[in-house]
């Protein structure tokens, strides 16, 4: 009965105390997800981890230097630590030898054991008010009250509104820092700015996750939101949205268990929206790019027995001559099985009919035959012509090109080369 | 004073093992994906002690390996056919197995023995508190005869596997053109640090055993590129921070495992500090030889 009461409790939002957790929830995970997608195009995925893990000797050090548990002190030492995480792994990558990924795992382990080491001398200690200290490992978005909510509230809402304001220079520093200097953007300024968003984004995150699985919070939402946009501004939007969302819903599932930590319940609802985009995404997904790839092949072989019929007809000077699946394997190399199956989707789409074991192409298919052989012959044209390619060399890129001409670039050929009549290999182009 | 000494050899005997394996992770490039192994073997673990399994039991090894496997293979699975860029991949495939070993942790947690900041440091100062038990005719403590097995086991297979070993990491192209397979030792090393990382898991903790792999080894490769003087300064860099370790937690009264890695970090910035100051010297007296 009790249990019931705090489900309607939660989803009514009834008590003060559960809506700062969902507020400060949606903050935190919207103030990340938005400032990960820049993390995730500069490659920084992993530096975030080290961020995330780096943070908790600066909580440490913010209690033991305070006294107290009070979020400005916790979030100063953070964000001081966490810098210097990402200040370190640029000094080792750039003074020394050692790559980017074994500096990355050297500084988080070092951070974080030197945050353990602090955390277990503050439990040796006795101090009383250290309960609580370690709720920082893995997040415990239920210990938010009124007094965190405006810490960690106007900090996500400061890394909100400066992404926006600086959308513009973020992007280029993300994606075209080359054409950022030539056209004077301080480039230094905007990536520290950048780094230390993030490490503020991490620092006030920890609070709902825990410094062990912070660096989800900034990455999965972007790599997610990778899937379903190309444009920046709609996969900041979209990454937004998702974190919003799974952060409430995971914030919901542990407030069902007692003692349950929040940031792992967060990080795996995270992680089923990004397999489930990964897989099912239109477009950008496995399956869509598996059917995609298939269709293409489907298409490919079709055009190229097509083309075969063309160039037997050609020989014989019959293009309606009866074939048989030998005949067509001996103009060229196919696959026996394929070929089968090849000539049974031409003949759905009317292209060719059966004879008893032969094969007829129709009028139409004929007319596909002969456009396929026109194409093939115009490009190696167009790339003796133009490009100077040696005649020897044109055919295998013609292979390729002639299944992704569309009838509006075949015009363009066409009209560009003058209707010629005859090949490099000197032959007829059908028109 | 028996109880320092089991602390300490505990320790050695975990640095000695990631050491040797950290060293062929720093020079493949290829620390991060320790890392994530390290935090993903996390439910194989815990799913092998829901099953009766205890530390130390052919289940957790298996538990353990088929989960190091089954990392790396989704990290490439996500970055070559799902289109990921790596790091991401790495990020989100160990985050999420990692974040379902800490809730499976949580929801059986009367059943099962660990706990959540276990899982992060390890306990290297309950090794003492185990019973003796007679391994071969030796009383021992389980934990300690573990890690002996584990080392032995590393080092047979770096010694026998050497040329394959070193000839995949530095030079995978020649490798595969004499026929040795890149594919099979990359999946060798994966396991062999899958199961170093469950070996040291109740000494250390799933997080701090990353310090363990790849701090020494990043230490000594500032110092020689070489492999075998690379190994040897690794081992010497992991035992020496086990003792100094040791004695700062004492003096702190800390965790020892978290202590021992912070001297191996701060063993990496002493070293990386004189190193700059010798190369310094070095362009100083070049240039001083020029005029």
């Amino acid at each position: 009965m009790n249990e019931h009461l705090n489900i309607l409790d939660f989803i009514l939002l009834r008590e003060a105390n559960v809506r700062y957790v969902v507020l400060g929830t949606m903050l935190l995970s919207v103030a990340s997800s938005v400032i990960g997608c820049f993390a995730l195009l500069r490659k920084r995925a992993l530096v975030v981890d080290s961020i995330s893990h780096s943070v908790l000797p600066g909580i440490c050090l913010g209690f033991i230097l305070s006294g107290t548990k009070d979020p400005l002190f916790l979030i100063v030492g953070a964000v001081i630590t966490g810098w210097l995480s990402v200040y370190f792994i640029d000094i080792i990558t750039r003074y020394s030898k050692i790559k980017a990924d074994t500096a990355i795992g050297l500084n988080l382990s070092l951070f974080f054991a030197i945050g353990v080491l602090l955390l277990t001398v503050i439990q040796n200690s006795g101090n009383p008010n250290q309960a609580g200290l370690s709720d920082y490992l893995f997040g415990k978005a239920a210990a938010i009250v009124l007094s965190d909510l405006y810490v960690f509230g106007s900090l996500a809402v400061i890394i909100i509104l400066a992404v926006v304001v600086f959308f513009k220079q973020f992007t280029l520093v993300s994606f075209d820092l080359h054409f950022a200097k030539t056209i004077g953007l301080p480039i230094k300024f905007y990536e520290f700015l950048l780094s230390i968003l993030t490490v503020i984004a991490v620092a006030i995150g920890i609070q709902t996750v825990g410094v062990v699985l912070m660096a989800a919070m900034l990455i999965t939402p972007a790599a997610t939101a990778k899937y379903w946009t190309n444009d920046l501004r709609k996969m900041v939007v979209i990454a937004a949205v998702i974190g919003a969302l799974s952060g409430v819903v995971g914030v919901f599932i542990s407030y069902l268990f007692a003692n349950m930590p929040t940031g792992p319940w967060i990080v795996l609802i995270f992680s089923m929206v990004a397999v489930f985009s990964i897989v099912f995404a239109p477009e950008k997904g496995i399956f869509a790019k598996y059917f995609r790839q298939k269709k293409n092949k489907k298409k490919m072989l079709e055009d190229n027995i097509l083309k075969a019929f063309y160039k037997l007809g050609e020989h014989d000077g019959d293009f309606f001559k009866k074939r048989s699946a030998e005949e067509l394997i001996m103009a060229r190399k196919f696959k026996r099985s394929l070929l089968l199956k090849g000539l049974r989707s031409l003949r759905k789409l009317n292209l060719l009919t059966k004879v008893n074991d032969s094969f007829v192409l129709s009028r139409d298919g004929m007319a596909a035959g002969a456009r396929i052989t026109k194409i093939h012959r115009l490009w190696e044209i167009y790339l003796t012509k133009y490009l100077r390619v040696a005649d020897d060399h044109v055919h295998d890129d013609a292979e390729t090109i002639e299944h992704i001409i569309t009838p509006d670039l075949e015009k363009r050929l066409e009209d560009l080369l003058q209707y010629p009549q005859e090949d490099p290999h000197n032959k007829q182009i059908p028109y | 004073m028996l109880e320092d000494w089991t602390v300490i050899i505990t320790a050695c005997l975990v640095a000695a093992s990631c050491s040797i394996i950290g060293c062929f992770l720093v020079l493949r490039k290829m620390a991060m994906v320790g890392d994530a192994i390290s935090h993903a073997v996390l439910p194989g673990i815990v799913i092998a002690f829901m099953m009766g399994g205890k530390m130390g039991s052919w289940y957790l090894l298996v538990g353990a390996a088929a989960f190091g496997l089954i990392t790396t293979f989704l990290i490439e699975f996500f970055n070559k056919k799902g289109g990921v860029q790596q790091d991401a991949s790495i990020g989100v495939v160990f985050t999420s197995l990692f974040a379902i070993g800490i809730i499976l942790i949580s929801l059986y947690t009367r059943n099962v023995d660990l706990d959540q900041e276990c899982v992060l440091y390890g306990d290297l100062d309950s090794v003492y508190l185990e019973l003796q038990e007679p391994f071969f005719g030796f009383m021992i403590k389980p934990t300690i005869f573990q890690l002996l097995v584990l080392l032995l086991v590393i080092s047979t297979l770096v010694i026998i596997g050497f040329r394959g070993l070193a000839l995949t990491t530095f030079d995978p192209a020649y490798a595969a053109t004499i026929g040795i397979s890149v594919m099979a030792w990359h999946y060798v090393l994966m396991g062999a640090v899958s199961i170093s990382t469950v070996i040291s898991f109740n000494s250390v903790g799933a997080i701090l055993v990353v310090a363990f792999l790849i701090t020494p080894a990043a230490t000594a490769y500032l110092i020689s590129s070489k492999l075998i003087p690379m190994i040897l300064l690794a081992l010497l860099f992991g035992v020496t921070a086990s003792f100094l370790g040791y004695l700062l937690a004492y003096k702190i009264n800390g965790a020892s495992s978290a202590a021992i890695a912070t001297v191996l970090g701060l063993q990496f910035v002493v070293v990386f500090i004189l190193k700059l100051f010798k190369d310094k010297i070095v362009l100083l007296n070049r240039n001083a030889g020029n005029r």
